[in-house]
């Protein structure tokens, strides 16, 4: 279909690419990475050690892995859709028998990196789907029969990460999966019926709730009773939500200062580098250190959904809207979480929060939007 | 199946991917802008509760027990001290085995098994940087060895606390009390306790001074603020409110006085209070058998517990204060004065003594009953101590007047001293009897009342007031704080009483020759020196009723008689006779004779405040 130097640089030469990359979002990427590692550096009260320079080495290697796939041709990453698909979901299953780490953090260590399946199979699923709905016929997608191939596509990874068990990211693949179909087109009566299905699914998870086809584990019916109500538990899983509310809270309008949170500089917020690092940003910065960072996130998922949308190429925009999905998902959930607004489910804060394996993923979707745009057709 | 391949299907795809985008895009935008309302919600309208909390979180308040004051005699000497308490605690986090730094620590101070189990059970329970208690209350020697070896002990920290120490203990015990760890029933005590009494162990005053001052001798915690991470381990102090020792208390008290007198009193049941004429001052009171305070410093043993509450002595009893035991002969000044100045006698009226006398078909028989005394005047009968005297006067004065001037002597009354289970005494009314016996008052029970029997009951403190009234004629009050922090706390002068001079002199002239006159009560315990002439009053108080039977067969002396039922020895007296400086009051439980075993002890003591005068001047 080409040859190795249209994967390498298509039709364009390097320089052409440089200049055709999306640099407003490659800026607010980088800007995003900056106030992470910023942040990593406040909570371990005022040292690169032991979160913000590892950090800074893993962003600049990811940043580069973001170049390097921006840089080759969409089709290439097209046509190594199946396999990386396919690779993912048996990293996934090979992670339930080898791999370290109990529940929501399941990793294969791979030396340099603990690599998380969990996050490869996010971007690996909407490639599949991004390729599945660019290549069927489109008057047929919205037919039931041609449902059921991306539906085993979003079913399977979803339902080994809930196995692990991680209910959070099994909810964020399946969202980001359904949102690529609803991008793709299909019928939008699809979705309303699955909504009253997922509301049964949902009352029936409670109903059984103590009867021996639970669902749910305990653990997470736990902490589902908890966000509802976190004063049932205010010392125990009631405590991080109660912790990061008041760290909220006390930020205010301007923030208590770079460093004088009392709430994270005194260890009062738990896994306050990971998946509460938001608050910290929050209560140091307060309440224009927040909506800065909102606006931010915002503006990364506008540009790349108007790119997906003026790209002529059904896969590229698939792939991209559905990524920015992803990523919208990714920050939605984690700063509705810190807010008492969601369930704590163990979502990390793209790019800001601590944790390799997350950051890479993102940096290569990144990549993959920064190709898709930069291979766009054009007439 | 080929039209779906069309060029055309291609770009209505595309039109309708477009479509969707703009959907999702606004759906991600309204949550996105729910997120930044909800962040106002948080960040600008509860700010201040979220900050609030946030101060809560981060500070702890830490009290810093305060010094408690000491407690000193009359002339600075320390009674009651605060003295290092050598402890060990143990910090896990700095230690890396510590059932292994524990086993070496075995080895220099007594650590059995079980005790090391339980320490090892309360680090397990507790943040690795919460010191954990080993071992409290060492000695100097233990805890010097266990610092030497310091570098082999990982963990350890030697550290020194304060504890209550009582010098010359037992001598000083009933008076000053004692310190114990803090009890539910001691917070009771006060409205809103302070809350350094939640300090684990910390010590309050239990009894005496200790706990009548308690809230003088505590001080008042310093309080720091201290800012604390989630865990709980301090990061810093942010602020130290200063708090204050407690105040040191003077008493009246002469240490050395109050040695004597417990030691005089030794191997008796018995008590003795010795106090300034004129100042009311109390310069010893002790009470025997005494205890050992410093036992009850760190919470007394079960079996010393017991072995004090079931000795029939009652060591734990202030028998000064809180025994009250009939007065026998010695309230036989107040019926004198009370006639007197009723003017139902005159000094020299006189009375035939036949050794009884006889109420309707009852008969009263005066301890002399062989012969009576004969004809007597009142200071003779003072001196001799002549019942029937008595029991003719009281007859004619009547119970309401003895008992009115018995309470301008200071009998029948609580005074105010920070003492424990201080006794009011009694000198009965008819109301009195009415309402507690519900019977009417008998002429028999005046001629009781009247040699101090029946229902009077006085205590040692109460008759050492009396004599010092009796001598000084000034409504003097007992008093046992001299100065607090260096304040006076002392009364320096108290009104005269409202009795003429004339009836104090004959009274004073008859308690004069009880002890001179050689016909007196007393008068083996005279003191010869002339500085310092001696006048004073026996007493020897009936705890049985004589029977008929013993009348006629003779009645028992004190050595027949189980001692029980044996009479109390009870003396007052003050000295020098013609300018008064002591007063002195003894009750020996059970001890026969007053005249003979208590006069002498009266006297001893007296002599000993003055030689202890002399040793200052010179």
């Amino acid at each position: 279909m080409f040859s190795f130097k249209n994967i390498v640089d298509g039709n364009l030469s390097y320089l052409k690419k440089f200049f055709l990359f999306h640099w407003p979002l490659a800026v607010l990427t980088l800007a995003t990475g900056a106030f992470g590692i910023l942040m990593l550096y406040s909570v371990a009260g005022g040292s690169m050690l032991p979160w913000a320079e590892p950090q800074l080495m893993r962003f600049v290697v990811g940043f580069g892995v973001m170049a390097i796939i921006s840089f080759i041709h969409i089709d290439f990453w097209r046509s190594l859709t199946i396999p990386l698909y396919f690779s993912s979901l048996l990293l996934l299953i090979a992670v339930m028998f080898y791999g370290e780490g109990t529940g929501a953090q399941r990793w294969i260590d791979l030396g340099f990196i603990r690599l998380q399946p969990s996050e490869i199979v996010k971007v690996t699923l909407v490639m599949a789907l991004a390729l599945y709905y660019s290549t069927i016929p489109i008057l047929a997608q919205s037919r039931l029969l041609w449902l059921i191939p991306p539906v085993l596509l979003i079913c399977i990874p979803t339902f080994l990460v809930f196995s692990q068990p991680d209910l959070g990211t099994s909810l964020l693949i399946l969202t980001s999966g359904l949102a690529v179909m609803f991008l793709a087109g299909v019928s939008i009566w699809y979705f309303v019926l699955g909504a009253f299905a997922g509301i049964g699914l949902i009352s029936s998870v409670f109903m059984t709730r103590g009867t021996s086809w639970q669902f749910l584990t305990d653990y997470q019916l736990g902490r589902i009773d908890v966000y509802l109500n976190p004063s049932l538990d205010p010392l125990g899983a009631g405590y991080h939500i109660t912790q990061s509310k008041i760290a909220l809270g006390s930020g205010g309008l301007s923030g208590r200062g770079f460093m004088q949170g009392t709430q994270s500089q005194l260890d009062f917020l738990p896994e306050k580098h990971t998946d509460f690092i938001f608050t910290t940003l929050a209560e140091e910065f307060g309440y224009f250190g927040s909506v800065g960072l909102l606006t931010i996130y915002a503006l990364i998922v506008i540009f790349c959904l108007l790119s997906a949308a003026k790209n002529q190429d059904r896969f590229g925009a698939l792939l991209t809207s559905g990524l920015a999905v992803m990523f919208f998902l990714f920050f939605f959930v984690n700063m509705a979480m810190v807010m008492g607004l969601a369930p704590v489910v163990g979502v990390p804060l793209p790019l800001i929060s601590w944790g390799g394996s997350a950051m890479l993923v993102l940096l290569g979707a990144f990549g993959l939007i920064q190709s898709a745009h930069i291979h766009q057709p054009r007439n | 199946m080929r039209k779906l391949f069309s060029e055309k299907n291609t770009e209505i795809g595309r039109k309708s991917v477009s479509r969707r985008i703009l959907l999702l895009g606004l759906g991600k935008m309204t949550l996105i802008g729910l997120l930044a309302w909800r962040m106002r919600k948080l960040q600008i309208e509860d700010s201040e509760k979220y900050r609030l909390q946030a101060e809560e979180n981060r500070i702890n308040m830490r009290l810093i027990p305060p010094e408690r004051g000491l407690i000193l005699d009359r002339r600075g000497r320390e009674l009651a001290i605060n003295v290092g308490n050598y402890k060990l605690v143990i910090t896990s986090e700095k230690t890396r085995n510590p059932k292994k730094t524990l086993g070496k620590l075995a080895e220099l101070i007594n650590l059995d098994d079980e005790e090391i189990d339980k320490i090892l059970k309360d680090i397990n329970k507790r943040s690795p940087f919460v010191p954990v208690t080993i071992a409290e209350h060492l000695s100097w020697e233990s805890f010097s060895k266990v610092v030497l070896n310091l570098p082999a002990l990982p963990g350890i920290t030697p550290e020194m606390g304060l504890t209550r120490y009582y010098k010359k203990a037992s001598s000083i015990a009933h008076v000053v009390g004692y310190v114990g760890p803090v009890s539910r029933k001691d917070l009771e005590r006060f409205e809103s306790p302070d809350p350094v009494l939640q300090i684990p162990k910390f010590q309050i005053g239990k009894t005496g001074v200790e706990r009548e001052l308690e809230e003088k001798l505590r001080g008042k915690a310093s309080l720091s603020k201290v800012e604390v991470n989630a865990a709980g381990r301090i990061i810093r102090e942010t602020e130290r409110i200063m708090g204050f020792s407690g105040a040191n208390l003077r008493l009246t008290l002469d240490n050395h006085l109050q040695e004597y007198c417990h030691q005089r009193l030794s191997g008796l049941s018995a008590s003795c209070v010795l106090m300034g004429v004129n100042s009311g001052q109390i310069i010893a009171l002790a009470s025997m058998p005494s205890f050992d305070p410093n036992k009850f410093v760190f919470g007394i043993s079960q079996k010393d517990w017991d072995s004090l509450l079931n000795n029939k002595l009652r060591p734990l009893s202030n028998k000064a204060v809180s025994g009250a035991y009939p007065p026998a002969s010695t309230l036989k000044m107040a019926v004198a004065i009370s006639a007197l100045e009723n003017g139902i006698i005159s000094k020299s009226d006189a009375f035939d003594c036949p050794g009884h006398f006889d109420l309707g078909n009852q008969r009263f028989h005066c301890w002399k009953k062989k012969g009576g005394h004969g004809r007597i005047d009142l200071k003779e009968a003072i001196s001799q101590s002549c019942d029937v005297f008595f029991w003719e006067v009281a007859r004619k004065v009547g119970i309401e007047n003895i008992r009115l001037t018995a309470k301008g002597l200071g009998l029948g009354t609580k005074f105010d001293l920070p003492l424990s289970s201080i006794t009011k005494g009694l000198i009965p009314s008819k109301e009195w009897k009415r309402k507690k016996l519900d019977q009417n008052w008998r002429v028999g029970d005046t001629l009781n009342a009247a040699v101090g029997q029946g229902f009077t009951l006085a205590s040692p403190l109460q008759l050492v007031v009396m004599t010092s009234r009796i001598a000084s004629g000034r409504a003097v009050r007992p008093q046992l704080v001299k100065s607090i922090n260096g304040k006076s706390k002392i009364q320096t002068s108290f009104p005269e009483l409202n009795y003429s001079r004339d009836s104090l002199s004959i009274i004073r002239d008859g308690m004069f020759l009880s002890v001179n006159n050689s016909k007196g009560t007393a008068f083996k315990s005279r003191i010869k020196d002339e500085t310092q002439i001696m006048a004073g009053k026996t007493g020897t108080s009936q705890v049985r009723r004589i029977s008929l039977e013993e009348r006629e067969t003779g009645v028992l002396s004190n050595d027949q008689l189980p001692w029980e039922q044996r009479d109390h020895a009870i003396f007052v007296a003050y000295a020098p006779y013609k300018n008064p400086k002591y007063a002195v009051s003894i009750i020996i439980e059970h001890g026969g004779s007053g005249a003979q075993v208590a006069a002498p002890i009266g006297r001893d003591i007296l002599l000993k405040a003055f030689d202890s005068d002399k040793k200052l001047i010179v």
